[in-house]
């Protein structure tokens, strides 16, 4: 079984930028965003405040709210509209509660 | 009319043609939209260091998008043009905006609301497992950032989407295990004769479906979803084919919806009336036949108003500037209005063929097991809301809301709302538009506390 969600169509011609899922090193490209960055690296985004069960985002144009990941600093973003950046750090195990 | 501040909310079709209009005429309007780029979500753009060409991109409806894009292009210098900006609350005729991490507050004098829609679900066993998507987002995951949602794809549901996404998906190399319908075959063919009035439209549904045929990928049709299968993603999907025999697919990944439902939120905070319309089993904006809502000065237009499609948004975007044209007393606009009412009829003509041979499984509602989450923010269980109704007398859907805070989440019940209204209705025997829709609260999307409060209070810590 395949260790990512998503699978890549293409357009690998891109720069490389590093992030961190849950203290692990790994690759995505420039372009992404960071339900992408982060879903062709693992299959989850973060793990569910009500059930503590895997979520990967549902609708991701921004409309669902499911896909909000936390960073390691606590910063809190909609992974489905924002652009990854180098370096970020990302917590999947991070309690979620009920804030934003 | 110079003084007069004029905003259009989103920057898809509807709302790209409505500012074409509203220049032409010399004004020049404020665009206030939520992506980074125009075309909404049917012609959405890639990042530009994805460098796809547009057929790729958009098949047949390349042209269109590009029309699009380049129309919006060439209004740029005349339009106040602002993207990444979430209009998070309105009060009266001020907007609360949001925008790179900044608040700002903007009086309007008129308002065209063009925000678009989002996929309509019916939960079944296992929706909320990594690897299940709308429709729209495995769309989306190909359209913009060049990838499928999967390895092995299940597409399911009942859309014109859901044949021209496994399409898209097959021809950019994906391995789309099987396209399982949910409207029966007889249905789609009693649809036919509507469906011909689609000319072009219709032909290229034809071609997708023709297509996957030709190219070996099962397409089954009256099928009933049943489970999506294991236990930290999706592994597999269960189903009961059209002779009632339990099917199963290994895959892992889903992409499904049952069409489309209005983003109205923006409209209710106004003060908007709504119409439930019973054909298309959706809540839509009540307009007066020319783009205009309920609430003066507040126009509306595109799938953000009535889902109808893109074509038809590029005509109600600009029916909407027209009568916004013809209520400043800009000239008369009769003539222009009538000629866009009369596509729009005959739009509508094969609209409702469509809702047909893409029915809405409204029955699917009841069906739903108790233990199946309904409100994935909220983790509420089908069970719970029938408890609701049952033991606490809820009777609308905002009582349920209230008694198992199914819709209470981050998302406001736009997920959710539709099978909650069909779970109450199955039960209380009722027509589903007695239940009422969800309650719009600002921010109609999160937003982080310190836009609120300009000064936050002493005693909250950020």
């Amino acid at each position: 079984m395949s260790t990512s969600q998503f699978h890549r169509l293409g357009s690998p011609d891109r720069s490389r930028v590093r992030i961190t899922i849950d203290g692990h090193a790994h690759e995505c490209l420039v372009g992404d965003t960071l339900l992408t960055a982060m879903l062709t690296a693992v299959r989850h985004l973060r793990i569910s405040e009500c059930d503590g069960k895997p979520r990967a985002g549902f609708c991701l144009m921004g409309v669902c709210q499911d896909c909000w990941v936390t960073l390691a600093g606590g910063q809190r973003l909609r992974a489905c509209t924002t652009e990854v950046k180098q370096g970020m750090a990302i917590d999947t195990t991070a309690k979620f509660d009920h804030g934003i | 009319m110079a003084s007069e501040r004029i905003v259009i909310i989103g920057a898809g079709p509807a709302g790209v043609r409505a500012a074409q209009i509203l220049v032409a005429a010399g004004i020049h309007p404020i665009i206030l939209d939520e992506a980074p780029m125009c075309g909404g979500q049917i012609y959405r753009q890639q990042p530009p260091v994805l460098q796809r060409d547009y057929s790729e991109l958009y098949g047949f409806e390349a042209p269109k998008a590009k029309r699009l894009h380049d129309t919006f292009e060439s209004l740029r210098g005349s339009v106040d043009y602002r993207s990444d900006c979430l209009v998070w609350n309105l009060e009266q005729k001020n907007l609360h905006i949001l925008h790179a991490g900044n608040s700002e507050t903007i009086s309007v004098d008129r308002l065209i609301l063009a925000t678009g829609a989002m996929d309509r679900i019916l939960p079944f066993t296992g929706w909320t497992l990594p690897g299940v998507f709308t429709l729209g987002g495995a769309q989306i995951a190909f359209k913009s950032q060049a990838c499928a949602i999967g390895r092995r794809t299940v597409f399911l549901g009942s859309s014109p989407l859901l044949p021209y996404i496994a399409y898209q998906y097959a021809k950019a190399g994906a391995e789309v295990v099987a396209v399982l319908d949910t409207t029966a075959r007889a249905a789609k063919i009693r649809a036919l004769p509507g469906l011909l009035s689609g000319g072009m439209t219709f032909i290229k549904g034809l071609y997708f479906m023709a297509w996957l045929r030709t190219h070996n990928i099962k397409y089954e049709y009256g099928v009933t979803p049943g489970e999506a299968l294991g236990d930290q993603n999706v592994e597999g999907l269960r189903y009961t084919d059209q002779r009632g025999n339990q099917q199963m697919l290994e895959c892992d990944a889903i992409a499904f919806g049952y069409g489309l439902r209005s983003e109205m939120q923006l409209a209710d905070l106004a003060g908007c009336d709504f119409r439930f319309d019973p054909v298309s089993c959706n809540w839509c904006l009540a307009l007066d036949g020319h783009g205009r809502t309920s609430v003066r000065d507040i126009y509306a237009a595109g799938d953000g108003a009535t889902i109808l499609g893109a074509d038809a948004a590029e005509l109600s975007g600009a029916r909407a500037a027209h009568a916004l044209l013809g209520d400043l007393n800009l000239g008369s606009q009769d003539t222009a209005l009538g000629r866009l009412n009369q596509e729009l009829d005959r739009m509508n003509i094969f609209r409702s063929a469509l809702e047909r041979a893409f029915a809405y499984p409204h029955h699917l509602a009841k069906a739903i097991p108790d233990s199946c989450i309904v409100c994935r923010c909220e983790g509420v269980t089908a069970g719970e809301i029938r408890s609701a109704v049952h033991e606490l007398g809820a009777d609308d859907i905002n009582r349920a809301k209230a008694f198992c805070r199914v819709g209470m989440g981050r998302c406001q019940g736009r997920v959710c709302g539709p099978a909650t209204e069909g779970i109450m209705a199955a039960v209380l025997n009722r027509d589903q538009a007695t239940l009422g829709r969800f309650r719009t609260q600002a921010p109609v999307k999160p937003v982080p506390m310190a836009c609120v409060w300009e000064k936050p209070p002493e005693d909250i810590v950020l």
